[in-house]
């Protein structure tokens, strides 16, 4: 008899895993209670969220959007909660958005803040989505969006509705063939943005930008016949006497015979959001070519060039901003001439700017000393002379190492902001807030302004901090 | 050697900026075509804008009042907002023209900073508010509470000084500002909360439950507040102080902004004339024009009306006239002879 051999002709059907090895159960095993001191740890959280809530969940659910003052919003919460319930009073937002967001400024004119906004980001679009083409005009399509609704809401007059609408679609249009052309928008914003927020005479911005070309012309003149520093320096004097001596009449003359020119607005009615975003954003475009120049003059073997920098950098961070701020609104009045009026927010764009450059000339420095030296000894084989090796093999990667730092430094900066409420700007954390609690109808509010400004603030906050996430991952070439 | 140098250049500067400024504060506003009024930063009742931006409040009507005495037109004044860091500063660099923003006139602000308090417009003090479940009803009973209190303020010396005169204790809480020690004291952190009375009425009239909340008798400190300008310029003060004076002048003899015109046709009584221009050359005399006080009364009243609008009662702030009364109704408010 042949032995009865048993072999398996099929496979065995697998059979679930245990049950605490799979599902919820095991991811719960092994994140929140893998062992006693966590499981401590997990009931302790838990029960500090399950407070919060308890503590908070009614106080949004009561919240009250209708109501003409604070008492009023009080009742409306004891109508419908019973007494002693509490509730979110958002009326306030609702009646005093307008102050949070643009301060003081005309109402019959946020379309000009609302546009210089929208094409803002329009500007920096081809700076930060260089060559993404689909990123690039997915974003010149939202900001379409955006002005279409916003610019209908602000009751813009047609002639902007039609111009702005023909800027952002011809810059989609042009955006197809590459996103270099599209820097000529960048290079032009800021006169632009200027003109849009305080209004007046075209001239100004105009005549302001030409000291640029005066600037350009005189460089692209001298650069053949003389080193490119001579030219770039003769091209600085050209400009600097362009703007100090020719530039006010010429502006004077040309609005005498063209007197083109829209509204102005005055610096003092500026605030909110609209103050805390002109100032961050002039002072992060400035204070990064400042920075970088800083930190180079910092590494430069040069003397006096060294001192200089490395005396500014000491000094701005050894004292703190509010010192900076206090000598930008009172001493500086000080010492000019009686008479002039130096606008504060313009005084205090400049202080902000040179604090932030002083940070991020270290922040940089610490990208340029990270760069092993054989990289700069390679520039120095393939002859390249200084500025060359800089562009194009020293700055590309300390800027890159640099990245999360120059952009937290960005984010402290935008918040920092908010101080400009101890030299009496409109900041729209403290000083709109103080004003709104002034209104007997609103006095006695706390937390409803803050967690709107907050809100606000996070967004544009986080929304920098996932953009610095995404240009690293772009500019990402090693293989760790 | 080189310190001293440079020291020397700072106070020729400073200084040659203070006189050129100082001289002429008028010349500097007329050409200006605006008075520029050093403001709060948002104080209920006295200084603030409100939800259209404009100004409004007890402190704002005076800066008002004297821009309808130079130019005759109450808007041209520019209200800069100030904090309480930069307030004097502001006003001796010659950013603003004229300080009326609640500050308290003391000695040491009168010599040391520079600066001339030309009148008070309201008078003030330091009270106490409690709940009125703590069974308290004077000051002098709140021994061992804990008191919130705003920190940096002149309030916070006085509450030490009332204290230890009493011979009892206290716990502070210090604060940063109004709206968290409104805060703090209605969610139970301190047993009473101090701060100007006019302040702890304007808290209390915006709390959910009012009545639970007495404001004590004792005021324990004095706190005149009043419109401030620079030393060295007297004619300008003299513009702000009887500015000030024609306001309450106005109250006296019963003009407000309704009737000044028909006065000024009806009136026989010879000081009225001159307050309002019609005869003598009163404003004249101070650079101004002769109708200088009528247009200031006919744009935001007499003191009177200033008050009763922003602060008074019939107000949310409900404040009594008490001290700022008229001297005739047994306050202190008390105008010069205007002749």
């Amino acid at each position: 008899m042949a032995p009865i051999n048993f072999v398996r002709n099929e496979m065995l059907a697998p059979s679930a895993p245990p049950v605490r090895e799979a599902g919820a159960v095991k991811w719960l095993r092994e994140n929140l209670f893998s062992g006693v001191f966590n499981t401590i740890l997990t009931l302790v959280g838990i029960y500090v969220i399950y407070s919060i809530i308890v503590a908070a969940l009614p106080w949004w659910l009561n919240s009250v959007w209708n109501a003409g003052s604070l008492s009023e919003c009080r009742e409306i919460v004891a109508a419908q909660a019973g007494e002693g319930a509490t509730g979110a009073c958002w009326a306030m937002i609702r009646e005093r958005w307008h102050q949070f967001i643009f301060g003081f400024y005309p109402s019959e004119l946020y379309w000009r803040p609302v546009l210089a906004f929208g094409l803002l980001v329009a500007a920096l679009a081809p700076v930060l989505f260089g060559g993404q083409k689909r990123n690039l005009t997915m974003i010149l399509a939202v900001v379409a969006a955006f002005l279409l609704v916003t610019l209908w809401m602000a009751g813009a007059p047609l002639v902007v509705f039609v111009l702005s609408m023909a800027v952002v679609l011809g810059m989609i249009a042009v955006a197809q063939a590459g996103s270099g052309k599209l820097l000529w928008f960048t290079a032009l914003y800021p006169a632009l943005c200027f003109w849009l927020l305080w209004g007046g005479s075209i001239w100004l911005p105009v005549v302001a930008m030409l000291g640029f070309v005066v600037l350009g012309v005189a460089y692209l003149a001298l650069v053949g016949r003389t080193s490119p520093m001579t030219a770039a320096g003769v091209g600085v004097v050209l400009a600097l006497a362009w703007w100090f001596i020719l530039d006010k009449p010429l502006t004077e003359a040309l609005f005498a015979a063209l007197p083109w020119g829209i509204e102005a607005v005055a610096s003092d009615q500026f605030g909110g959001f609209l103050l805390a975003i002109t100032i961050g954003v002039t002072a992060i475009g400035f204070s990064l070519p400042i920075g970088i120049l800083l930190a180079l003059g910092r590494q430069s073997d040069m003397l006096i060039v060294k001192t200089l920098c490395v005396g500014f950098i000491e000094f701005i961070r050894g004292v703190p901003l509010i010192t900076l701020l206090f000598t930008a609104s009172l001493l500086l009045q000080y010492f000019l001439p009686p008479g002039t009026n130096f606008d504060i927010i313009l005084r205090v764009i400049i202080l902000v700017t040179l604090f932030a450059a002083a940070y991020l000339a270290e922040v940089i420095r610490g990208g340029l000393a990270a760069l092993p030296s054989g990289q700069y000894e390679a520039a120095d084989a393939l002859g390249l002379d200084y500025w060359r090796a800089q562009r194009l093999i020293i700055l590309p990667q300390a800027l890159k190492i640099s990245i999360p730092s120059i952009v937290s430094t960005f984010i402290g900066l935008f918040k920092d902001t908010t101080l400009v409420a101890f030299v009496g700007l409109m900041d729209p954390l403290k000083g709109v807030t103080q004003i709104v609690r002034a209104d007997i109808n609103w006095k006695g509010i706390y937390w409803e302004p803050y967690i709107f400004v907050g809100a606000i603030f996070f967004v544009i906050c986080f929304g920098m901090s996932r953009y610095s996430m995404h240009l690293e991952r772009k500019l990402k070439t090693d293989h760790r | 050697m080189k310190k001293s140098v440079f020291l020397g250049v700072v106070a020729a500067t400073t200084m040659v900026a203070g006189v050129a400024s100082a001289q002429a504060t008028l010349e500097t506003v007329k050409a200006r075509g605006e008075l520029i009024c050093g403001s709060n930063t948002g104080l209920t009742g006295f200084g603030a804008p409100d939800a259209s931006g404009n100004w409004v409040g007890f402190d704002v009507d005076l800066c008002r009042a004297i821009a309808a005495a130079v130019f005759g037109d109450p808007t041209k004044v520019k209200f800069v907002p100030t904090t309480g860091e930069t307030r004097f500063t502001a006003l001796q660099s010659g950013e603003v023209d004229v300080l009326i923003r609640n500050s308290t006139w003391t000695l040491s602000r009168d010599t040391e900073l520079a600066l001339d308090f030309v009148a008070v417009n309201y008078y003030d003090g330091q009270g106490f508010m409690v709940k009125s479940d703590l069974g308290v009803s004077s000051a002098k009973e709140l021994d061992g509470a804990t008191v919130c209190i705003q920190t940096g303020t002149t309030t916070e010396l006085n509450l030490a000084d009332f204290f230890k005169q009493n011979n009892i204790s206290y716990q502070p809480v210090t604060v940063a500002d109004d709206s968290e020690a409104q805060r703090q004291y209605l969610a139970g952190a301190c047993d009473a909360y101090t701060t100007d009375a006019s302040g702890l009425a304007a808290s209390r009239a915006t709390m959910p439950d009012a009545a639970n909340h007495v404001i004590l008798p004792e005021i324990i400190s004095k706190e005149p507040l009043g419109p401030v300008v620079r030393h060295g310029d007297s004619n300008w003060g003299d513009i702000v102080r009887w500015t000030y004076f024609a306001l309450l002048i106005a109250e006296e003899k019963g003009i407000t902004k309704a009737n000044v015109e028909e006065v000024a046709t009806s009136t026989a009584d010879e000081e009225v004339k001159r307050l309002l221009g019609l005869s003598g050359d009163m404003g004249a005399k101070i650079g101004l024009d002769n109708a200088a006080f009528k247009n200031a009364i006919a744009s935001v009243g007499n003191y009177g009306e200033i008050f009763a609008a922003n602060i008074g009662e019939g107000t949310a702030i409900n404040l009594a006239r008490g001290l700022n009364a008229l001297w005739t109704q047994g306050g202190l408010q008390y105008a010069p002879p205007f002749r």
